[in-house]
């Protein structure tokens, strides 16, 4: 049986492009909007865009928050997108103060005034560290940005790349079987769909 | 450092692009995906579809093309073109869409702007903006595809729908559009300075230096260009070249 990547959908946003890009690489994905059915997947993607607190409120009530734990509990591979790599975090400073999934130590903050926020467009990631999702990617490649708040971890461990928007941030995170990219992947043209393909590969087991 | 984006245009009537796509490696120049799929692969920052179809399906054939588009494109693409509700707008970015740019109906009644903004989040907000020189001196809002004067006073209008929350605008000068003698510097310039959210410059693109004169003097974000892509005068990949070579930045 061919493992299948499930893409979790609980009300924000757009996951269709998620799906496509997948598609566009050969690996079938799935859109899945059932809690219990996460548990069927190989590997998941946790998308999203829109606010953390309303989107963490969705998580709750559909149940879908402690499956999500359940799911990266099981040691399968998580890859969040945009809001998606934030909801790891411990909790957001966004509207006040919000608690989010807590897989990663760590909290989400806002860009700095000194910037154009939201930082929307194409901006480079330095690799901090050498992990499978980015095989093929070398360091300063440019990925496309949509986002007025980033991702800060607690340990430096957990950043695997980083971008330059008036600070520099974690603009990819994770170890072991989570990981979170703060840009678009599937926006973000040939390159993007390669960290797709990789995900992909890192679900299958092979290199 | 966030590089400045490359935007070609596609003027799209009911599924075909028109306005003169003169391209020899292509099957079906006409069809925007394949035009799309292309300068994606070309190196295109982010794409614009204007679907200028007047019929009373209009609303479908944008909807249709936003969906058919994700297909093919994995760089974000705007749609735009008389666009006129928030049904509107929930249906063409649930087909697909990254944003949708509003223009007519934006200044019939800007309450739409923020409905958009708060149920999409304004990053899929883009509103479109024709501006024009009156005898006067000052530049004025102008819609319906820049036939009708409004009156507006462009920048005010600027920081208005910045208020409103608008993500982006895009500006294009009614006075250069289709001239290819360059971009409107001075207005542009002004619209840039009264706003803090990114400009997109449009209308006037003759050559790559007026790309980047737009991007050297006035602080836009984007430059929009449809005829000197169309038409293959210069590749994307060119026009990128182009700009790093005088130090703009640019995704190669």
């Amino acid at each position: 049986m061919t493992s299948r990547i499930g893409i979790a959908d609980y009300g924000m946003g757009n996951l269709r492009s998620v799906e496509k890009g997948f598609e566009k690489v050969g690996i079938s994905a799935e859109i899945c909007t059932r809690p219990e059915g996460l548990g069927d997947y190989d590997g998941l993607v946790l998308p999203g865009v829109g606010a953390f607190g309303d989107a963490m409120e969705n998580l709750k009530g559909m149940g879908m928050a402690d499956a999500l734990i359940d799911y990266i509990n099981s040691g399968r591979q998580l890859l969040g997108i945009c809001l998606g790599m934030q909801l790891l975090f411990t909790f957001s400073e966004e509207h006040g103060r919000s608690e989010g999934l807590g897989v990663i130590p760590g909290s989400v903050v806002r860009l700095p005034g000194r910037v154009k926020v939201p930082h929307i467009g194409w901006n480079v990631m330095d690799r901090a560290q050498d992990v499978s999702l980015f095989e093929g990617v070398s360091s300063g490649s440019r990925f496309y940005f949509v986002h007025s708040f980033y991702c800060q971890p607690d340990d430096e461990a957990w950043t695997v790349g980083t971008t330059q928007y008036g600070v520099e941030f974690a603009s990819a995170a994770g170890a072991g079987n989570v990981w979170g990219v703060q840009f678009h992947p599937e926006k973000s043209s040939l390159l993007g769909l390669e960290i797709l393909r990789n995900f992909g590969r890192m679900v299958t087991g092979v290199s | 450092m966030l590089a400045k984006r490359i935007i070609p245009c596609m003027d799209v009537e009911s599924g075909r692009v028109v306005k003169g796509v003169h391209f020899v490696n292509l099957r079906d120049a006409g069809d925007p995906v394949e035009l799309a799929a292309f300068y994606d692969r070309e190196g295109a920052d982010e794409l614009v579809f204007l679907d200028i179809t007047a019929s009373h399906e209009e609303r479908d054939t944008k909807v249709e093309l936003a969906g058919r588009a994700g297909d093919e494109v994995f760089i974000p693409y705007v749609i735009g073109g008389g666009i006129g509700s928030l049904d509107d707008i929930r249906r063409i970015l649930k087909a697909g869409a990254d944003k949708v740019s509003i223009n007519t109906a934006a200044v019939e009644d800007p309450s739409l702007i923020t409905r958009a903004a708060e149920r999409f989040g304004s990053q899929c907000v883009v509103v479109a903006i024709d501006g024009r020189m009156r005898p006067d001196g000052t530049w004025k809002v102008f819609t319906h595809g820049g036939r009708t004067p409004t009156g507006i006073d462009l920048l005010e209008w600027a920081g208005e729908v910045q208020r409103l929350g608008a993500g982006e605008i895009m500006l294009t000068s009614m006075d250069r559009d289709g001239t290819k003698v360059g971009y409107d510097i001075p207005m542009t310039r002004a619209v840039c300075r009264a706003v803090s959210i990114p400009v997109i410059a449009s209308g006037g693109a003759g050559n790559l230096e007026h790309l980047a004169e737009a991007i050297e003097q006035t602080g836009c974000d984007a430059v929009l260009a449809a005829s000197i892509f169309h038409y293959r005068e210069h590749t994307i990949a060119e026009a990128k070249q182009y700009l790093a070579s005088r130090g703009i930045e640019v995704r190669l």
